[in-house]
């Protein structure tokens, strides 16, 4: 184990950290904007995936990795649209709709695919996005190299946690999110539109799942599959519960568990005895599962989290 | 003018009448992918058609692939009826697999190793559902979460087993050994796969139905999910009801996985659910959670599964068609079910 410990502050292991960390972060502050407007987005895990092949598909065809970024945001928006559609405008029920998003949006993700590129017995690769040293931070010993050298996504990520928080909690819109996911009712006397904003927080919150998507497969991977997102949107849910609605928090909650997955990559890679790998993608899951079980008893989620808003109902 | 007002009762023809108009919708709206795709759109479903009822074999194949299907629709609905959310019966499917290969890999007696594998396969579904359930009561842990991310634990769970002790040492494939040939279920049709599953599986329907509707249980299932202030008032033990339907729930999921085992494959592959837990979701709301709902809403799937691939194989349509057809019935119906809250009323013109 000793092994193990030592790679813990190599700048490789700090590095793949961040690199993990960073479409769960993305994920993790969209679906927070959703949650925190009143509106769970279980669409996550199908949104991301559209989002990546869309962007992948997008950058393939045109040669531009940041048209591929726009194309799985607008993506992602109008996915969160849809969503808002269903669970806003309609007033449907969050947890099925969410699954109902989800199976539309990878099906779709699995079709057009199929139909864009055929089927080929080695997906289709692109040139992905290249890490971007930035000058003097670059060279801070172990941090500069693991957190300065790496892709425009991943500072985009940096920049968008404190962004984040500001907007929250720091804008009138911000407010007027918070409002109609705690009170919809008292924002409403307060003549907010609870429809038009919560319909403006899960577009923005499909938006950023759109990022994740994108760096899925435009930075990480440089390729898509049908298991690119293997369950990362259901953990970003999980993430908002552990980082306390909060966008700081979450972000932590990223990190950690980008520690952990980081860690069990470590692990396979050092071929612990005979043991197959999938016994360690077992363990972020696991360690998410039981952290959940720590923090939900104190977590206080927001108090108009899954009730639809009726103006006429009393 | 129209408008909407709120509507006290529904029309028993509703059951049938919603999910109809639901299929129908999003049999119009997956028609431009097939018409983005190329082909002819009444061509397509008509392949579709024809290769999933069209012929007495393609029936069976349509039945063997909804057996899986009725179990885990019955599986959610009983869930959703309590409103414990499990979203999880992919993976309790996958351990009621596992265990009944394990059972059915021991030699004995044919009936009794079907038995076995049932009981073993149940368990193994049960005691996965318990732990959301478990989490939601005794540490206010989300269950649709939890229920998701333990379907990616039981995933790789099953991987390690098929890559590590299970592997096929000679061939190198990540295949269980498969079961002994006497806990093969016996197939009911000469030359098809219709095998003991299915019908268990059209049986499991109509229990559930008479459990549901007709035992305390069933009261105490629905109470618990449509009014949980009234039944604690009422002297239900809420808990108690959320964890037994958990075990029910749970179980039937695992029963699917048994019948894959048992009635399929006869050993467990990574990819031996195509998602069928998910398709329980779909099938149990096109039901409105009636298990007697399930048997047809999870036919309607399984042909459109079946016809996919032959469709995909005569147009060169891509059959995850089958998918986004699965996705969009499931979003019609939920907006098919406004129909059950609203009335369109005409209101009188201005004069």
């Amino acid at each position: 184990m000793s092994a193990v410990f030592e790679q813990i502050f190599q700048v490789g292991f700090l590095a793949a950290i961040i690199r993990i960390a960073t479409p769960l972060a993305f994920a993790t502050l969209g679906e927070m904007f959703s949650e925190r407007a009143g509106v769970l987005n279980l669409g996550i895990e199908g949104i991301m995936l559209l989002c990546a092949m869309a962007g992948f598909t997008a950058a393939s065809l045109s040669g531009s990795l940041w048209l591929g970024v726009l194309v799985a945001v607008l993506t992602g928006a109008l996915m969160g649209a849809l969503h808002a559609l269903f669970t806003v405008a309609l007033g449907l029920s969050q947890h099925v709709c969410g699954i109902g998003v989800t199976l539309f949006s990878s099906g779709l993700a699995y079709f057009l695919y199929r139909l864009i590129f055929g089927q080929q017995s080695v997906p289709p690769s692109i040139d992905g996005f290249k890490p971007v040293p930035i000058p003097l931070l670059s060279d801070i010993p172990v941090l500069g190299p693991a957190v300065f050298n790496q892709f425009t996504l991943v500072y985009l990520a940096i920049v968008a946690v404190p962004l984040a928080a500001f907007v929250l909690y720091r804008t009138p819109w911000g407010l007027s999110v918070r409002m109609v996911g705690e009170n919809p009712r008292a924002a409403d006397s307060a003549g907010v539109s609870v429809i038009a904003t919560r319909f403006q927080a899960v577009i923005l919150g499909g938006a950023l799942m759109g990022l994740a998507g994108a760096f899925l497969t435009m930075a990480q991977f440089n390729a898509f599959t049908f298991g690119v997102v293997s369950g990362r949107g259901w953990v970003a849910i999980a993430l908002v519960v552990f980082g306390r609605w909060d966008p700081w928090r979450s972000a932590g909650a990223a990190l950690l568990f980008a520690f952990v997955d980081a860690l069990q990559l470590r692990m396979q890679a050092s071929g612990l005895g005979h043991i197959p790998y999938e016994a360690f993608l077992m363990l972020p899951f696991i360690f998410t599962i039981v952290a959940m079980a720590f923090m939900s008893r104190n977590a206080v989620a927001p108090s108009a989290l899954l009730k639809p808003f009726r103006r006429e109902e009393r | 003018m129209f408008r909407l007002e709120a509507r006290t009762s529904t029309p028993a023809w509703f059951n049938l009448a919603l999910p109809l108009l639901a299929i129908a919708a999003t049999l119009v709206l997956c028609s431009g992918l097939i018409a983005i795709a190329g082909a002819g759109v009444v061509d397509a479903y008509g392949v579709m058609l024809s290769a999933s009822l069209g012929d007495s074999y393609a029936i069976t194949e349509t039945l063997v692939r909804a057996a899986p299907m009725i179990f885990t629709g019955l599986a959610v609905a009983i869930a959703f009826r309590a409103k414990f959310w499990n979203i999880g019966a992919e993976g309790q499917l996958l351990a009621g697999a596992v265990a009944s290969c394990f059972v059915g890999a021991i030699p004995m007696p044919g009936y009794l190793a079907m038995l076995l594998m049932a009981l073993a396969g149940a368990a193994a579904g049960a005691l996965v559902a318990l732990v959301p359930a478990t989490l939601r009561v005794k540490f206010k842990v989300d269950d649709v979460v939890s229920s998701l991310l333990l379907n990616s634990v039981i995933y790789y769970a099953l991987m390690a087993l098929i890559e590590g002790p299970w592997k096929d040492s000679f061939s190198g494939y990540p295949i269980s050994p498969p079961i002994e040939d006497s806990a093969n279920f016996p197939v009911l049709m000469e030359g098809t796969r219709l095998h003991l599953g299915v019908i268990v599986a059209l049986i499991a329907a109509p229990l559930c139905w008479f459990l549901i509707a007709r035992t305390t249980l069933g009261f105490r299932i629905r109470v618990t999910g449509e009014n949980p202030e009234a039944a604690r008032y009422g002297g239900i033990n809420v808990q108690r009801v959320l964890l037994s339907t958990a075990l029910l729930s749970g179980a039937l999921a695992g029963l699917a996985g048994v019948g894959e085992v048992g009635g399929v494959h006869f050993q467990v592959m990574s990819d031996i659910s195509p998602g069928y837990g998910y398709s329980g979701i779909v099938v149990a709301m096109l039901a409105r959670l009636n298990p007697l709902g399930v048997v047809p809403a999870a036919i309607f799937l399984a042909a459109v599964m079946t016809g996919a691939e032959a469709m995909s194989r005569a147009t060169g349509v891509p059959a995850f068609l089958s998918d986004v057809i699965q996705g969009t019935a499931l979003l019609a119906m939920l907006v098919a079910l406004l129909f059950t809250a609203y009335r369109i009323r005409r209101v009188g013109a201005p004069a």
